[in-house]
């Protein structure tokens, strides 16, 4: 018999039997599914969020801030000083206007919806420039607010995650009553988080004067940042930092996605090792459970890579189900599950979905087969040496 | 306990098969030691929380801030014993990443009113109030930078000043020493004076009041009249017990309770069933021999009490083994995340609860195998018929 | 076991019935069917004696055993032993009852194989109120009686299959039990061992006065008891 057949008639016979050892195979599939769901879950939360907040920078927009600043919250401009920065070189243009919007970034109290506590959400003062440097909003539902009226409008995320955000509802936040008008979208990105309204109206309500917090310019070209920056740099009036605006929110989403991945990582690992003491277990039981079978294997001419080779393949077969069962229920689950968390960043709620990408789950299948090569390989070892004369004695 | 040696030595029977298991069991306790210290590390806050302490913010939001006014007209109210009040600096020390809590405060009024969770020796206090500049800091915070006191450290603040600099030079004047292990280790308190006139905008107002009231019972209705002195003004306000407002900022992180919950309900259902795996597999191949036991005279219950002691002495071991390297790992990295968990550490509730979830998965473990043991009939056990 | 160490064998009286059985059936259900192992089954052990129970596969010696050892109950008749009626016993009674009153020896010696062979001996002490030095002095003396006493910190492994029965015989008698029951205690050891096993239970009968009851296929085995039984399907059929 050659080899190859040895091999698929013992892994054959060996998987046959696997019914009879259900107990235990169970533990090693159940152990290696959670492993597997909760890395997959965990990094998901971890990518969602920052896709969410990815998708909200654009290579081609600038955000400029008070020099110093660590995000639009901490930063200060006065009307002149947005004025000024609109027109310098590498500025694109359009019908004669600079594309860009200076804007007001502040945080109101709104409870959540789930939970009825109160969340800090961002509330943006936008001028009508905001809609052509974000090329990717869309309204969903009814309009964009009016200038000068107070008229907001409310991302998404928002809507869903907070209370009393429907059209047409009124939401008091001080002296102020706002009139919800429409629901956008922005391509998934951190601004459906927020809510937005005509900066003059913000400014007034918030007695700003006629101050911003932050300028967004849309770049000219590709190359134009390098000099739109220099020219910000060397204009004796202006104390401001500029940043591409995929740079400034990948900034913003570090410190949450490092916290999440930094306990993700470490928890697959920990968990993992947890599955392969599980799966040893369970093949070193399969093995002794098999021992007659093997040592009349072995008696019978068959070699011992097969009989090894076989306990490899049951251990890999066990994780690898484990593992898709693992992927299966937090892709159903998780994927698209949407949660709230304060960003220390913006000190502010940002709002985002599971992302349970086909990347994570072929991680999540790799840690699987990982789990199933190591868990089974001393047990195979063990099926390969076992003593074929004093194997078949035993009971 | 004179069972323990023969419990002992079935436990290390099948050596290889007990360690994974313990050592599984350890994993699972180290990720619960580790998560319930990232979870009591969100929390605990309100537990320090005093319960005669209230907070006004302003309506809107946390960030904006109220008229100093305030502070004079809150003292008049009833059931007012003692207002203080503070306002965020939100600094940083050379570079953006080196960011921690500095509030400027009135010295007075509150070291009086947070007496219970931070006390500054009487001579630095003294050198504090006659320093403009003068602030003083946690030992956290010090530790941190290796500040001493007689430093100069400048910080770079949000906030600028009337040059419109925004560099701020401070004197560390003193060391406070913390009660309660939270936030005010790593954080740093200045004169609001000092702060006030210096700033550019915003002058003339506070962050937030903390309100000590005459009696915490009457807290809610104290809340209460303070919120209606202001309402219908410019500045509405929004007061709570301390607690509640911490409680309620904690809420903002959202579901990492759940998640973390979540985590730990997996990974104890699938190391219960690899503890219930062994367990079973150790009483099977043991079936001959605990009919022995009870043909010897052994009852029904030692035969159980004896699989479940073995099945908790190993859920002890592996268990303690975790709770321990989580100990040791909360403290290995509590300096390097001092930055945004201060006052990390394994708390006393998580070894409590560990201990109970330890005895808890041993119990359930053997259970089953133990009942399986008890009930066994000795004439089918041994094949006597 | 506390006279072990004295030669002198106790005295005992020779007429003193220790067990008594009476019209004793027992029978198992299998499926639907019930299956009578044992019938109408009289019969009575005097203290001190050796008796041998002798009968092919199948004719219930094991289970009168089991009966006489508090393992199973009767379905019908009356079991006396030392005088307790044990076949009105509860499980947990006879749990109880078992463990000062008989002492078992099996065929393939059924030793704890984590525990030395003094801690085998030991294990039915722990069901004592003996404190641990006490036990540690029983256990000695069993040891010593059955000549094993330079091998009590091996463990069953290490041991030959006749130096296991007689750690085996060593747990039985420690507890000083009133009757020893041995089921086929040579059935898994060559001629040599066998007699010498035989030997020392003849030795413990005479000079012990222990009162044993041996199930055995072994004529020659037979021989060392002060007489035997035969049974077959359920009913003795000669007393020898």
């Amino acid at each position: 018999m050659s080899e190859l057949t040895q091999i698929g008639t013992v892994c054959a016979m060996n998987i046959r039997n696997l019914p009879k050892r259900l107990g235990s195979s169970a533990v090693a599939v159940f152990g290696v599914a959670c492993v597997v769901g909760v890395f997959i879950g965990v990094l998901s939360m971890a990518s969602g969020f920052q896709r969410t907040m990815t998708m909200a920078g654009a290579d081609d927009t600038a955000i400029v801030m008070r020099s110093g600043s660590t995000s639009e919250l901490s930063s200060g401009l006065s009307h002149e000083e947005t004025q000024l920065v609109t027109q310098l070189p590498g500025v694109l243009q359009r019908d004669g206007q600079a594309v860009s919007s200076a804007e007001l970034y502040v945080v109101v109290d709104i409870p959540k919806r789930a939970t009825g506590t109160s969340a800090n959400v961002p509330l943006r003062g936008v001028q009508q420039g905001a809609f052509q440097v974000r090329d990717n909003i869309e309204f969903i539902q009814g309009r964009n607010f009016d200038t000068g009226r107070n008229e907001l409008i409310v991302g998404r995320g928002a809507h869903h995650q907070f209370a009393e955000l429907d059209i047409g509802s009124t939401v008091r936040l001080g002296q102020t009553e706002w009139t919800v008008v429409g629901i956008f979208s922005a391509g998934g990105g951190s601004a459906e988080s927020e809510l937005w309204a005509d900066a003059s109206t913000v400014q007034s309500a918030y007695r700003r004067g006629n101050s911003f917090q932050s300028v967004r310019v849309k770049l000219a070209s590709d190359t134009a940042f390098d000099l739109f920056s220099a020219e910000v740099a060397d204009d004796p009036r202006l104390d401001m930092d500029v940043k591409r605006e995929s740079d400034y929110m990948a900034e913003q989403a570090e410190p949450l996605s490092l916290f999440i991945k930094a306990i993700g990582y470490p928890l697959a690992v920990l968990m993992s090792l947890g599955a392969i003491f599980g799966a040893i277990n369970t093949m070193y039981a399969s093995v002794s459970a098999r021992t007659r079978e093997i040592a009349t294997l072995r008696a019978i001419g068959f070699g011992a890579f097969p009989v090894a080779l076989s306990t490899l393949v049951e251990s890999l077969l066990l994780a690898v189900v484990g593992g898709l069962i693992g992927a299966l229920v937090v892709f159903l689950v998780f994927n698209g599950y949407t949660v709230s968390t304060i960003n220390s960043a913006s000190f502010s709620q940002v709002v985002f979905d599971f992302a349970v990408t086909a990347d994570l789950l072929i991680q999540g299948i790799i840690a699987a087969v990982v789990i199933g090569l190591v868990g089974g390989f001393f047990p195979a070892v063990r099926a390969a040496r076992l003593p074929v004369a004093t194997a078949l004695r035993e009971t | 306990m004179k069972y323990f040696y023969f419990i002992w030595k079935n436990l290390v029977r099948k050596k290889l098969r007990t360690t994974l298991t313990i050592l599984s069991i350890a994993v699972a306790f180290i990720l619960f030691g580790a998560l319930g210290s990232i979870n009591a590390a969100f929390s605990q806050g309100a537990e320090i929380a005093g319960a005669d302490r209230l907070l006004t913010i302003h309506k809107v939001s946390l960030i904006q801030s109220l008229p100093y006014s305030y502070v004079n007209r809150v003292r008049g109210v009833e059931g007012v014993n003692e207002v203080t009040y503070a306002s965020w600096f939100g600094g940083y020390y050379q570079e953006p990443r080196n960011q921690f809590a500095q509030f400027a405060v009135d010295a007075d009024s509150y070291f009086s009113i947070y007496s219970d969770l931070m006390t500054l020796p009487e001579d630095q206090m003294r050198a504090w109030k006659n320093n403009r500049m003068g602030a003083v800091i946690g030992p956290v915070l010090a530790q941190r930078f290796g500040w001493e006191v007689g430093d100069r450290v400048p910080l770079f603040s949000m906030f600028p000043q009337q040059d419109g600099s925004r560099n701020w030079e401070f004197v560390i004047e003193g060391i406070f020493s913390a009660q309660a292990s939270g936030a005010d280790e790593g954080s740093m308190l200045f004169h609001h004076e000092y702060f006030d006139e210096a700033r550019q905008w915003d002058q003339g107002t506070v962050g937030w009041l903390v309100i000590e009231v005459d009696d915490p019972e009457q807290a809610a209705e104290v809340a209460e009249r303070v919120d209606a002195l202001f309402a219908n003004s410019p500045t509405e306000t929004k007061t709570s017990t301390e607690k509640a407002f911490i409680e309620a900022f904690m809420a903002q992180f959202g579901d990492i309770g759940t998640i973390t919950g979540l985590i730990l309900g997996a990974v104890f259902f699938t190391m219960l069933l690899v503890a219930a795996n062994t367990m079973s597999q150790a009483v099977r191949e043991r079936i001959p021999e605990m009919a022995i036991l009870k043909t010897l005279g052994f009852s029904d219950r030692s035969v159980l009490i004896m699989v479940l002691a073995e099945s908790i002495l190993m859920a002890l071991i592996g268990g303690l083994l975790g709770l321990l390297l989580a100990w040791l790992m909360v403290g290995g990295v509590a300096a390097e995340v001092a930055a945004f968990l201060p006052g990390f550490s394994m708390p006393a509730r998580v070894w409590s609860n560990g201990v109970l979830a330890i005895v808890l998965l041993g119990v359930i473990a053997g259970l089953l195998p133990a009942i399986q043991g008890m009930r066994l009939n000795i004439v089918t056990a041994l094949g006597r018929r | 076991m506390s006279q072990a160490n004295q030669a002198v064998a106790p005295s005992v009286n020779e007429n003193e019935l220790l067990v008594e059985l009476n019209d004793i059936g027992k029978s198992y259900r299998k499926g639907k069917e019930t299956v009578p192992v044992l019938s109408g089954l009289n019969m009575t052990i005097k203290r001190g004696d050796f008796l041998a129970l002798m009968g092919p596969s199948g004719s219930g010696k094991t289970t009168l055993l089991n009966l006489l050892g508090g393992l199973d109950s009767p379905t019908s008749g009356s079991l006396k032993i030392a005088g307790d009626r044990i076949d009105r016993f509860s499980a947990s009674q006879l749990t109880r009852w078992r463990a000062p009153h008989v002492g078992f020896i099996f065929q393939f010696y059924n030793l704890m194989p984590v525990l030395t062979a003094a801690r085998n001996v030991e294990l039915p002490l722990l069901l004592t109120k003996l404190s641990a030095k006490k036990r540690r002095q029983h256990v000695e003396a069993a040891l010593t009686l059955v000549g094993l006493k330079d091998r009590a910190k091996h463990r069953p492994g290490e041991l030959s299959g006749g130096q296991e029965q007689r750690v085996a015989i060593a747990r039985a008698i420690v507890s000083d039990p009133d009757l020893l029951l041995c089921d086929e205690p040579t059935g898994d050891l060559d001629r040599t061992t066998a007699d010498e096993i035989l030997e020392l239970l003849k030795t413990l009968n005479r000079e012990q006065g222990k009162t044993i009851v041996m199930v055995t296929h072994d004529p020659r085995a037979a021989e060392y008891a002060q007489r035997t039984l035969h049974l077959d399907k359920g009913a003795l059929i000669k007393d020898a």
